[in-house]
Formats: C-alpha cells, structure tokens, sequence
C-alpha cells in the first residue's frame, strides 16, 4: 500500500483576485447581518407565516449538513475500512466538514428568531424527546465536538516543538508546548473512538435531517415525501461525500496552481457509482411503489424541479462515472463530481422549500436578494477560511518534487 | 478489499431494511386515546352572522389592536381572505353560498387546539405544550425561535413576529388559559359572541351536543363535526352547512400528525439501540480491517460499547 503520507502548508501567494472577490461577498453579507440583527428578519428576508423556512435553512443548513458528508465518509473508508491510499483526501474533508458545521451554526444563528437561546436543547429540562429537531440539534452539537477534537491533533502538530511566542510572552514557550504535548497525547489515545463516534453521530443525523418535513404530511408535494425520506437522506449524503471531496480537492489543486490528485481521486470516485447508484434504485424504487411517478408529468414546477435533480444530479453523472475513462479523466470527474453536489444541493431546495406547499397561502416564496447575498458571504467566508487554514496548518498533502514520485 | 467493500453494503442493506420496517411499523398505542378529556369549544357556523364581535373581543383580551367596536362593522374585509397574523388570532371569513347568495357562511379561524398537536412535537425545546385543560400554550422564554412548529402546523396556525429584531415570539390562540382557569371564566370570543354560534365546555360533551344537533336537524347540518377526528382530534369543533372543504378548511385524515417522525424516532433511537449497534459492528470492521493489512494492534472501541 502507499507509503505514510506527510502533509504541509501551503505556500502559495494568499491574496489572487479571487480572494478579492470573496472579501467583496464577505463583506456585503456582514454589512447584511447587522442589518439584520438590528431590524429582524423582516427587513432583509421574505419569510412569511405560510413559508416560515427559506434559502437559509434549505442551503446553509439542509446542504451544508449534507455537502459536509465528506467528512465521515473519508474518514469512514481510510481509518475504518483502512484504505490507506485515500489517507490523503481525509484532512482536506476533515476541514471541509469542520468548517461546514461551523458555518451550519452560523447561518443558524441569523435564521433564528432567538439566537441567544440557541443552548437551549442541551439543557436537560429543556430536551424534547419526541422532536426530530432535537435530535438533529444533539447529535450537530456533538458532532461538531467530535470533528474539532479530530482536528486539534493536526493543529497542535503544527507548533509541537516549535512554540515560538513574541515577546515578553516567550517565557510561556515552553508551557504552551507542554499542553499542546498533553492535548495531542490524550486524543491520540482516544481517537480510534472519536472517528467511530462520527460515523455513527453523521448517520444519525443526515438521516433525521430527512425526517424533520415528514411532520408536515398534508402540505409536502408527494414526489418528495415518503416515509423513507430520512434513509433517502442518508443514501444521498454517503453518496455525495466522495464527490465533494473530489469537487473541492480539484478546486483547490487549481486555486492554488498544484497539479490534480488523479492518483487519489480516480480511485476515489470508482466508490461514487455504487454509492450514487444505490441512492438512484432507492428513489425510483420508492416513486414506483408509493404510485407517485404519474406526478412526474404533471407539468408543475415542482415536477420540473424533480426531473432536474434527478436526471441533472443523479442519473446523468451516474452514467458518467460508471465509465473508467471519464474517471481517470479530470475535466470528467470535475464535471461529474459538480453535477453529484449540484444535484444533492436542489434536492434539499426542494425538500426544504419546493416540495413545501402550506395552505392560507397568497404567493410562493421566493429569497430575497439579501438573503442570497448572505448565503454567497457564508459560502465566500467558509472558502476564504478553508485557504487560510490551508495555508496555516499541515492539510493538503506535501508536494512531491516533480522528478520523485512517491518520495517519502 | 472485496471483504470489505461487501461488509460495507451489507451494513448499508441492514439500515435500508431498518429504515422502511420502522416507517411501516404503525405507531404504539396512540397517546390521543391517553389524553384526558380537556375543554373545547363547539362552534356552530350555521349560527355565526360574521359580526366580528369575538376578533374585537380577542384583539382586546390579547392587547393586539386597539380598534373601536365599530370599525369592526366594517364588511368591506370579508372581499379577501384574511388569515392568522402575529396580531390576529382569530378572523372570521365569509365564504358565499353558490345556492343562496343572501346566506352566506362565516367561519371563524383560530388555533384549533389538537389533541396531539404537531406543533408541540416539532418543539425540540418544549415551547409548546399541551395542557390537561386542552389548551396548547408558548412559552416564550424558552423558544430558540426555529419555527419548526409553523412547519408542523397542518392549520397553518401559529404566526410570527418576523419584525421584532430582539424577542420574536410565535403567537397564537392562547385559549385565554388565564381567564379559563378561574371558576365560570370563558375564553374572551366565546363570551363576547352574540349569537348561539361559540359553546364553551368539556370536549365529551361537546361533541354529544354536535351531535344531538345533528340528529336534531339532519337537513341542515353536515353529518360532520369536524374536529373529531381530524389530526386525531382537536379541541375546537366545528358544524357546518355546507361541505366542509367549500369552507376552506384543511382536508386532513384522523391520524394525529406527530405518529410518522416520532414512531421512526423512537424505533431507531430506543435505548440507543442502533446507533450504539452501528458503533460496535464499525469497531469490528476497523478491527477486521486493520488485521487485514497486518498492521500493529491496537484497541478497537468494541469492548467500550458493552
């Protein structure tokens, strides 16, 4: 198998014009945000009381839960099924999904009425068993423990040995490099127990995810809600975790000007089929027995939206990567791995906001222009700190000088 | 690798089987049938002549507006349908009688109050509850303001404070539980309407009376009191002339909301059961795994799961 992996800080020029831009988002979406803590929701969002759930639940929650599936799927197949070869994509995802918690909890925050009451659910007189949100909110808060105690190992290894601080502060040198020793040590010991707990914290919550509209049976569209929502939830998620591993390693091979990690990557992606290809017989399979694929030809919007997601997201790059050809090909498996992601993204829209027809209703929802300016600074934000993270802490894997190929 | 990969969709077929049984597994004995017998109000809307005297009543009783009585004379708001608002929690809408234009029918709307409400289940923090007098009330102070509850809701009931930057609330008919609480007290609607159209009481009685009505006159009623068994029964119940789905209300089968989410809930996360079942068969399969490739032992987390 493939030699132990070393891994190190990117360095490369920060600033590109496409950091720029992402500054410009960021900012916009901050100067939103206060805006919208001093004057409520109902000045930058189109919320109403039939469409209490818009863009921010259905994109920076609903999504950013399940596009951070990256996370335990890789860290599923390297430390659990021991695919070493794929060490090398686990602590991009691990960041991926760190930061995606990080930023599901704060596109919360500005979804929420009462922000400041979002510990709530962890105080046991508070808990209610009986909701599905509860469970979501629980194994979340968990999890994203989990995902930074996973990560405190890669940080700390970073200044182990070389705790060099300004100043007057240097006395403390020696101290700071003891705790880290001491931090790094205890999770070490328990890691082995850490990543299992992810997995099992991630099935339970993307699956729970699914279950959350199942309370809402007579106002969801039939094409989407089937009791076994919640396991279509899970499938999707497993099945998407490769291919935003891949969508964003690629991105980031080409941000910062490294060659693709095809030798990774092309053995990657041979998963997402089979993943992908459950997900899809599940979902016909489901539409045939509930009776409910005449809805199909309906010629509304939401079959629109059904047959895009399906056939745009699902079917067609499961064609695609069936092919050994296109997966070895990276401007293929770019493209494939973009439609998976793309094709998970509107099925949470439509599960969240789409398929969501309440009654006593004057018009549909459509998101405000704010409120997608704040999802593209959320998103813009992640990015920018996804390059600094990179830039500071040993992720992406060293580059190995062109003339030794596999140099350990 | 082969082993693996086929432990991996084994493991896969397991949860695919789990998660269809306990979605088709019909849920333990229902807790509507567990429910003591609350209060409700039995509204007859053959008797309402939409004078809008219980929004006034309410709006009053609620500190929502503070319009005279007579504005609410008004009937030019009937051309529209108006419906549940952060400051309205309850209207009255005229619907027009297709056989007999000089009658039509008012129907008053307010939170019906379940049985079972769905809104309460939704509530991860136990905002919502339902009370032994059948009241369904909010406590602000605990809510995170998710507005899952507003999701929940078949009635499209409760609404929100989307204004308010600082303390939003979800308001709703509160069953004026603090004047219902001492001895005679009505809910401020049913004691400002002047027509024989809100009767206040217990449920049981109630729905004797809906039907004593009906029988009493089979030409007249619907042989229908919903609420019965709508949603798995609501507090607030309704007669009608006329079908009720030309009356705008909800079409929405006996089965209380909650059953579906909290039946999958329960199945899976009983004792934690699964979660910890998965933990233990990863742990196997990291130890399997690790074997495989002849690599040191180490600890696998098995033994900390028994």
């Amino acid at each position: 198998m493939a030699a132990e992996i070393s891994y190190a800080p990117v360095q490369r020029r920060f600033f590109t014009p496409g950091v720029y831009v992402l500054l410009a988002l960021v900012l916009t979406a901050m100067a939103l945000a206060v805006y919208r803590f001093i004057f409520g929701l109902e000045s930058v969002t189109n919320l109403t009381n039939q469409y209490p759930w818009g863009l921010w639940i259905g994109v920076d929650v609903a999504t950013g839960v399940a596009l951070a599936a990256g996370g335990f799927t890789t860290s599923a197949l390297a430390h659990i099924f021991h695919r070493k070869r794929f060490e090398a994509v686990v602590r991009p995802a691990l960041l991926t999904a760190m930061l995606g918690y990080t930023f599901v909890g704060l596109g919360l925050m500005l979804d929420l009425g009462r922000y400041y009451n979002i510990w709530h659910p962890a105080w046991p007189t508070m808990w209610q068993g009986n909701s599905v949100l509860f469970e979501v909110g629980m194994c979340v808060m968990a999890y994203l423990t989990v995902l930074y105690s996973e990560f405190a190992p890669i940080a700390c290894e970073r200044f182990i040995g070389r705790v060099n601080l300004p100043g007057r502060l240097a006395s403390w040198n020696g101290i700071v490099d003891r705790v880290l020793r001491s931090v790094n040590g205890t999770l070490g010991r328990v890691m082995v127990l850490l990543i299992i707990a992810g997995v099992v914290l991630s099935c339970m919550h993307q699956s729970s995810l699914g279950a959350l509209m199942l309370i809402a049976p007579y106002k969801m569209h039939a094409l989407w809600y089937t009791p076994i929502l919640p396991l279509l939830f899970l499938m999707s998620a497993i099945a998407v975790g490769y291919p935003m591993v891949v969508f964003e390693s690629m991105l980031a091979s080409r941000s910062f000007g490294r060659k693709p990690e095809m030798d990774v990557l092309t053995p990657l992606s041979a998963f997402i089929p089979i993943f992908l290809g459950i997900y899809m017989v599940t979902k016909i399979a489901d539409l045939l027995m509930r009776d409910a694929y005449p809805l199909l030809f309906e010629g509304s919007f939401q079959s629109f939206m059904f047959l895009l997601e399906m056939g745009g997201g699902v079917i067609l790059p499961f064609a695609m990567l069936l092919s050994s050809r296109m997966r070895r090909s990276s401007r293929m498996l770019f493209s494939a791995s973009m439609l998976v992601v793309l094709g998970v993204l509107i099925n949470r829209v439509n599960v969240f906001i789409v398929a969501y027809r309440p009654p006593h209703t004057q018009s549909a929802y459509i998101p405000s222009v704010a409120e997608v300016l704040i999802t593209a600074g959320l998103i813009a934000t992640l990015m920018l700190v996804y390059r600094v993270m990179v830039t500071l802490f040993p992720i992406l894997p060293k580059e190995h000088p062109a003339h030794l190929p596999g140099d350990n | 690798m082969d082993l693996n990969r086929r432990r991996f969709l084994q493991f896969l077929g397991a949860g695919a089987v789990g998660g269809i049984s306990t979605a088709v597994t019909p849920a333990e004995a229902s807790s509507v049938e567990n429910i003591s017998d609350g209060y409700g109000v039995l509204v007859d809307t053959t008797e309402c002549i939409g004078c809008r005297k219980c929004e006034f009543a309410c709006n009053r009783e609620h500190h929502l507006t503070d319009l005279p009585l007579e504005r609410y004379e008004d009937t030019s708001v009937f051309e529209t349908e108006r419906w549940l608002q952060a400051n309205a929690y309850t209207v009255v809408n005229r619907h027009p009688n297709p056989e007999n234009a000089a009658k039509p029918t008012f129907v008053k709307s307010q939170c019906l109050h379940c049985l079972d409400p769905a809104c309460a289940s939704a509530c991860l923090v136990g905002a919502l509850q339902r009370q032994e007098n059948g009241a369904v009330t909010y406590d602000a102070w605990k809510c995170m303001g998710c507005r899952y509850c507003m999701v929940a809701c078949p009635f499209q009931v409760p609404a929100y404070e989307y204004g308010n930057a600082l303390t939003p609330q979800v308001r709703k008919c509160t069953f004026c539980a603090s004047r219902t609480a001492q001895e005679g007290g009505l809910p401020a609607c049913v004691e400002m309407c002047p027509q024989n159209c809100l009767t206040y009481g217990k449920r049981s009685e109630l729905l004797a009376l809906a039907h004593e009505k009906i029988a009493g006159n089979p030409e007249l009623y619907q042989d229908h009191v919903y609420g019965e068994s709508e949603a798995g029964g609501t507090s607030w119940l309704y007669l009608a002339a006329r079908p009720f789905t030309e009356l705008k209300f909800q079409d929405i089968g006996p089965e209380p909301i909650p059953h579906l989410t909290e039946t999958i809930q329960h199945s899976i996360f009983k004792f934690g059961a699964l979660p910890l079942m998965l933990y233990g068969m990863l742990g196997a399969v990291m130890r399997i795994a690790k074997g495989g490739h002849g690599r040191h032992a180490e600890t696998t987390a098995e033994e900390e799961v028994s």
